[in-house]
């Protein structure tokens, strides 16, 4: 079951919440992550709701001060807060976030049934992001961070990571 | 239920994500390849993520001024609830995979149920635990089988592992007087119940990884009580060592 993504945000402020990116994942911005459930004007200040992608992800912190920041940078004042619920999917990584993915060499979540059969390295079904074969094989079930994990190609030898579905 | 006892199911389940937390953690750099290193330390990472949405729950409740970092560095041994299986040292590759393994099959049950907790915050962990904790299980779950139906020498480790953590087994089906507590008033999980299913899965995958069910009768328990193995002060003292040296140091 696919848990839809329910965002309150303010248009006026996507702008400034399309500038802070993953720090761990440069191309992509918060915004096409979908981590943001709210941003709110209250009084003067900005209050945003963000949702960790990963319990321990430390990219989170520091996506909580680069927010501050770039609201500082426009002479607004925002307080950042995390809502656990409910729990990030990589569903709603946005389309336009799935080809950033691609484009920066890691290749977007496959389905909840095609993950696991990717992972436990039953079926050759991740794509090379260098070359597009099919012919991948898993390295390891964690890659880089916690999100990812580590594959090879096994045509042009490229080793690429593969964002895990998370539903 | 008091806000007193909450506190403490809370440490009964917090503390054993982070001491194995920390355990994982030592292996940071020491992995006996550059992915089973990444690997661990990944898990280590997802496992002390979950301890802080759990002590920054506690500091809320507290009411006094605290914060997760007063819990997790802060607390003498006695206060530590967490059970003796995830303190035990990282005797060699087949020792981390084997507790590892009878940990998460128990945790991932355990978050299961805890999802349905009528605590909303706790069943907001839990749900967003599952998800890092099945996949703990996956990885755990491969290493055993890679192991035990492996060479010789990994076969011998690892039944060696198992039978050595096996008498920590039974001490997460035991129920504290805060726990019965939790379950009375909806927001805890009767582990009890955990138990039978705890034991067909763990069977299956081991009989799969040709390795022998120990037949232990005697189990050893205290760490839900506070009262922990000798591993466990080396432990704390390696945690806790700089925020006891330096007090209120901040990165």
């Amino acid at each position: 079951m696919t848990i839809k993504l329910e965002q309150h945000i303010d248009p006026q402020l996507i702008p400034v919440l399309e500038k802070v990116h993953d720090p761990e994942i440069p191309v992509l911005s918060i915004m096409d992550m979908g981590v943001v459930r709210s941003a709110q004007y209250h009084d003067d200040v900005v209050e945003v709701k963000i949702t960790p992608t990963y319990s321990g992800c430390p990219a989170m912190d520091v996506i909580g001060d680069d927010i501050v920041n770039a609201f500082k940078a426009i002479n607004v004042k925002a307080k950042v807060s995390l809502v656990l619920s409910p729990a990030w999917t990589t569903d709603w990584i946005t389309p336009k976030g799935r080809q950033a993915l691609e484009k920066y060499g890691v290749a977007a979540p496959l389905n909840e049934e095609a993950d696991k059969a990717a992972l436990l390295g039953n079926k050759r079904i991740v794509k090379c992001t260098n070359c597009g074969s099919s012919n991948t094989k898993l390295v390891s079930q964690f890659g880089s961070t916690a999100c990812k994990a580590l594959f090879q190609c096994e045509d042009c030898l490229e080793p690429f990571d593969y964002f895990k579905c998370l539903k | 239920m008091k806000n007193e006892n909450k506190i403490q199911y809370i440490y009964g389940i917090a503390d054993n994500a982070l001491i194995l937390g920390q355990r994982l953690s030592e292996l940071c750099g020491h992995g006996p390849s550059l992915e089973t290193d990444i690997a661990t330390t990944n898990m280590a990472l997802d496992l002390l993520g979950q301890t802080r949405s759990y002590y920054q729950y506690v500091a809320q409740l507290s009411g006094e001024e605290k914060t997760e970092d007063d819990i997790a560095f802060l607390r003498t041994e006695r206060q530590y609830k967490n059970v003796l299986l995830v303190e035990q040292p990282n005797v060699h590759f087949g020792y981390v995979i084997t507790r590892q393994f009878l940990y998460d099959v128990f945790h991932l049950l355990l978050l299961q149920e805890l999802q349905n907790s009528n605590d909303e915050m706790l069943s907001a962990i839990a749900k967003k635990a599952i998800k890092e904790v099945s996949y703990h299980q996956r990885f755990s779950s491969d290493w055993i089988k890679r192991l035990g139906d492996g060479t010789d020498e990994s076969r011998e480790k690892v039944q060696e592992a198992v039978n050595d953590l096996w008498k920590f087994t039974d001490e997460l089906f035991h129920m504290t007087d805060d726990d019965k507590i939790a379950v009375e008033s909806g927001i805890g999980v009767d582990v009890t119940t955990l138990k039978d299913k705890y034991h067909q899965i763990v069977k299956e995958i081991l009989e799969e990884a040709t390795l022998m069910v120990p037949e232990v009768k005697w189990f050893q328990k205290g760490g839900k009580q506070g009262v922990h193995s000798e591993h466990m002060g080396y432990l704390l003292a390696d945690l806790q060592y700089m925020q006891r040296t330096y007090p209120n140091m901040k990165w």
